[in-house]
């Protein structure tokens, strides 16, 4: 891909261009290009105004803006839109959007610096630069109109697409400005509006990518359709790190559809001409692994090596005054020890990437949280340079942090090189849990000292697992530590006097660990939120009285706890067998309270009724995106919470599919309620909150109902029978 | 084998193995690709189509048990009475987020409705716990499904 999005227009050929798909919404002119972002070009000509790599108008008025942050259910595409609409003075009717294409320097996420959609950032990132492009471009189509008219730019305003001039009436639509738009100097400075003159952002405006999600219109990666495409599917080494040593494939070769069997140093494909004559040509393999060296591993072996770490010493990832001298002189010490599994994403669309690898060049089809590192990876699996390779992105079936990575992709190309034509290589749920890259496993041991009031003291913590960061981001890995591992262990929510936090990094051998969705704090939060549970416990005061004590430097964080708690009734009586739990947090720059009410049953099996979240993520741009995410983050910790678990024996990853690792259903899934604080601070991050903050609150609201604490996720319904 | 499949009120024709999954004939076969893969189990109920009105998971509904059977997918659901109401419902309250397994949700309570024109919370837990949602929207889902049981959408 050239650095120029236009020019890869002129590349676009006819029987590509066919396979544009557009989608008009209902109620509205928008139109979203979901699958060749580049494949047609009316507006491309000496006359197209294009300010920046985010904004794109055309004589005829058409105004494309270019998303540097991809959809994948939260949101992106309608309140990345409304940031640069609010200030380019567009209606969101009037424009279209196209996936961006691989381009570090136009489109790197300013907080992590690289082309990536993540770690809950795309608003914190955007919020300035990219209502900086729409205020940009306004002027200039406003001086355009200016110079048109020969009258003075300060007595003209933009609204709805057009420049109008007040004193004399006149008014010129962006398309007609466009071509002199395009010759005008970028003005060096721009001031952008103050919160209360918004007329979009703090709106609840409807989402611009739903109308295709509920007629089968929407095209995902998976969908991808080209002349002559073939499928195939794949079994990789069961174990990871193993090699394929021997296969038959008589038996498959004879399966009507099946076309060709590719062989891969750890894996095979059957490549056919639908998804049911591979996966028929697969089961029909008779395949031999060499297991290799991690044959006989298993979880416990990576457990006691976790908690072996936690026992020596590792980098310093905080400290506040003396805690070892604090935790010598306390009147109470608290101690313990808590586990987190490894988890898969699961992602509904399971991986896919469709490529066609033409000798020299390769072009690939894939929905991605990160399509340069796509590009990057995929071409080296391809031996050319990155310019060689073109990478369409679409629609994402859920990310949650599966889709930054491109182990996909290059699997896909390996096995495109051995195949004549495009090939979409899709991978079953089976292999898709088992060859995911996991949420690190993660141990902590913690300890505390409390005062005479029960008030803490001194907190240490020292935890072990794999850092994520440093295989994804090199260069963030920095003297043993990231800024990611350790988020939600340092910088606590409380006013504590003496900290000390270490970090001791462990691999887990032969398996790839992974972003997942609410990534550092998953884990973080989980631990640091039961352990002061358990410090109130042992203090004999309220859960929500205790935090609330530590909170007088913080009253964002006060705020929430007091408005969780209030429209919880925390304090309020319940039917025995039910329990409220807390927790509270402030991770990805949002603050974050919530109160689960759940319920343990004689069997211990657990049932969450009922969640309160207060959330103040600062200005909020859509709230219906925002109550939509934390009713999604709440449900996806509720998953973890109850059922979420990878384990490994024999070297092998023991769960398959949804029966197996399973997923919270509308029948348990808890009611949500969200309450939103008003705020003046810049956005904070909301795709991942909602799941970190929940796991806790339901181990909290356990202990609660039953005495009994739980310290390794997910729950055990054995350790709660009655 | 060549099956002909009424699909949508259209007769197809496929030239494909007989305990080849329904699904995998709309997809890869005849290029309809709202119907979605999830799990190829019937775990998650994002492959929900219809059997003569009946919502079945096409990932294990072979193609040769189709015989003269009418299949309905989302890309015609609309033209149902209960499925309009249903997409509008959607739309309403914005229910998809990754909008991955809607299709398969919508298929589902499209059956529902048909079926219980005023379904109870028991009711849509029954239908709706075979569809698995990874982004959670569960809870506008139940309020989706009881606004297009009241809604007053003209029947077609």
């Amino acid at each position: 891909m050239t650095s120029n999005p236009t020019a890869s227009h002129a590349s676009a050929t006819l029987s590509r261009r066919n396979f544009l798909v557009k989608t008009a919404l209902a109620g509205g002119g928008l139109v979203l290009s979901l699958s060749l972002p580049f494949g047609e070009s009316k507006s491309s000509s000496a006359a197209t105004f294009e300010p920046n790599a985010f904004i794109r108008i055309g004589p005829d008025g058409e105004v494309v803006l270019t998303m540097p942050y991809v959809e994948m259910g939260q949101g992106t595409y309608t309140s990345i839109p409304m940031l640069i609409a609010e200030e380019l003075e567009v209606g969101l009717d009037q424009v279209r959007l196209e996936h961006a294409p691989p381009n570090e320097k136009l489109y790197a996420n300013p907080l992590l610096g690289v082309q990536a959609t993540g770690n809950s950032n795309a608003i914190r990132g955007a919020w300035k630069p990219l209502r900086e492009a729409g205020a940009t471009a306004r002027i200039m189509l406003i001086e355009a109109a200016a110079r048109r008219w020969g009258v003075d730019a300060g007595h003209c305003r933009a609204e709805a697409g057009e420049v109008l001039h007040a004193p004399s009436g006149r008014r010129l639509k962006y398309g007609e400005l466009a071509a002199d738009a395009a010759t005008i100097a970028p003005p060096a400075k721009v001031v952008l509006k103050n919160a209360d003159e918004f007329k979009l952002i703090g709106t609840p405006v409807r989402r611009l990518d739903v109308s295709g999600k509920v007629n089968g219109s929407a095209l995902y990666g998976i969908d991808v359709r080209l002349p002559g495409l073939k499928i195939a599917t794949l079994a990789q080494s069961p174990v990871f790190g193993g090699r394929l040593k021997k296969v038959d494939d008589s038996a498959a070769m004879a399966i009507k559809g099946v076309r060709q069997i590719v062989r891969l140093d750890d894996a095979v494909a059957v490549v056919a001409d639908h998804m049911g004559a591979a996966k028929k040509g697969l089961a029909a393999l008779k395949i031999e692994w060499e297991d290799g060296p991690h044959a006989g591993l298993t979880t416990q072996d990576i457990a006691r090596e976790l908690e072996d770490a936690t026992l020596k010493s590792g980098p310093v990832a905080q400290n506040i005054g003396d805690a070892a001298k604090a935790l010598a002189g306390a009147s109470t010490r608290v101690q313990a020890s808590y586990h987190l599994p490894f988890l898969a994403h699961a992602t509904m669309e399971p991986m896919n990437c469709t490529v066609h690898f033409r000798g020299h060049e390769c072009e690939i089809w894939v929905g991605t949280q990160a399509i340069a590192r796509v590009q990057a990876m995929a071409a080296k699996a391809a031996g050319l340079p990155p310019d060689k390779v073109t990478v369409h992105n679409h629609l994402i079936g859920g990310g949650f942090g599966r889709r930054l990575e491109a182990d996909g992709a290059v699997r896909a190309v390996e096995i495109a090189k051995q195949v004549d034509g495009p090939v979409k290589v899709v991978w079953t749920r089976e292999e898709d849990i088992q060859h995911d890259m996991y949420r690190p496993y993660w141990v902590d041991r913690i300890e505390a000292g409390l005062d005479e009031s029960g008030r803490p003291v001194a907190w240490t913590n020292r935890f072990a697992g794999s850092s994520v960061i440093a295989r994804w981001l090199p260069p963030a890995f920095r003297n043993g530590l990231d800024p990611d591992t350790t988020e939600g262990a340092i910088d606590l929510v409380y006013s504590l006097p003496n900290v000390h936090v270490e970090y001791v990094r462990v691999e887990p051998p032969g398996i790839k660990t992974a972003f997942w969705r609410s990534v550092g704090p998953s884990h973080n939060v989980f631990v640091t939120e039961s352990f002061i549970d358990e410090l109130a416990a042992a203090a004999r005061q309220d859960a929500v009285a205790y935090r609330r004590a530590l909170l007088d430097h913080n009253p964002r964080a006060k705020a929430v706890l007091d408005l969780a708690a209030e429209k919880a009734g925390w304090g309020t009586p319940l039917p025995p067998g039910r329990g409220r739990g807390v927790a509270l947090q402030n991770v990805f720059g949002s603050h974050l309270a919530q109160v689960a009410e759940v319920e343990v049953a004689k069997d211990g099996s657990v049932r969450v009724h009922r969640v309160v979240c207060a959330m103040d993520c600062g200005i909020v741009v859509n709230p219906d995106t925002v109550q939509a995410q934390i009713q999604s983050g709440v449900m996806f910790g509720v998953t973890a919470a109850l059922y979420g678990e990878i384990t490994l024996k024999s070297g092998r990853v023991e769960q398959t599919n949804f029966d197996t690792y399973q997923m919270l259903r509308i029948d348990q899934a808890p009611a949500i309620e969200v309450y939103l604080v008003k705020s003046t601070e810049p956005p904070g991050g909301m795709g991942e909150a909602g799941t970190s903050g929940i796991v806790p609150a339901v181990a909290n609201a356990i202990f609660a109902a039953t005495g009994r604490r739980l310290r390794n996720m997910p729950i055990d319904p054995d350790a709660l029978k009655t | 084998m060549s099956f002909t499949i009424d699909v949508n009120g259209i007769p197809r024709s496929v030239d494909v193995d007989g305990d080849t999954p329904l699904l995998w004939v709309l997809r890869d076969v005849l290029g309809m690709t709202g119907t979605k893969f999830g799990c190829g189990m019937a775990l998650c109920g994002a492959c929900t189509v219809h059997l003569d009105g009946a919502a079945v998971r096409s990932c294990i509904t072979t193609v040769d048990s189709i015989g003269e059977g009418k299949v309905t997918t989302i890309e015609a659901i609309g033209g149902t009475p209960a499925g309009a109401k249903m997409q509008k419902a959607w739309l309403e309250h914005e229910v998809p987020q990754c909008g991955y397994c809607q299709s398969g949700q919508i298929m589902s309570a499209s059956a529902l409705l048909a079926d219980k024109p005023h379904p109870t919370d028991a009711d849509i837990d029954d239908a709706m716990s075979g569809n698995i949602c990874r982004c959670g929207t569960y809870v506008r889902i139940r309020e989706a499904i009881k606004l297009a049981a009241g809604s007053q959408v003209k029947e077609r």
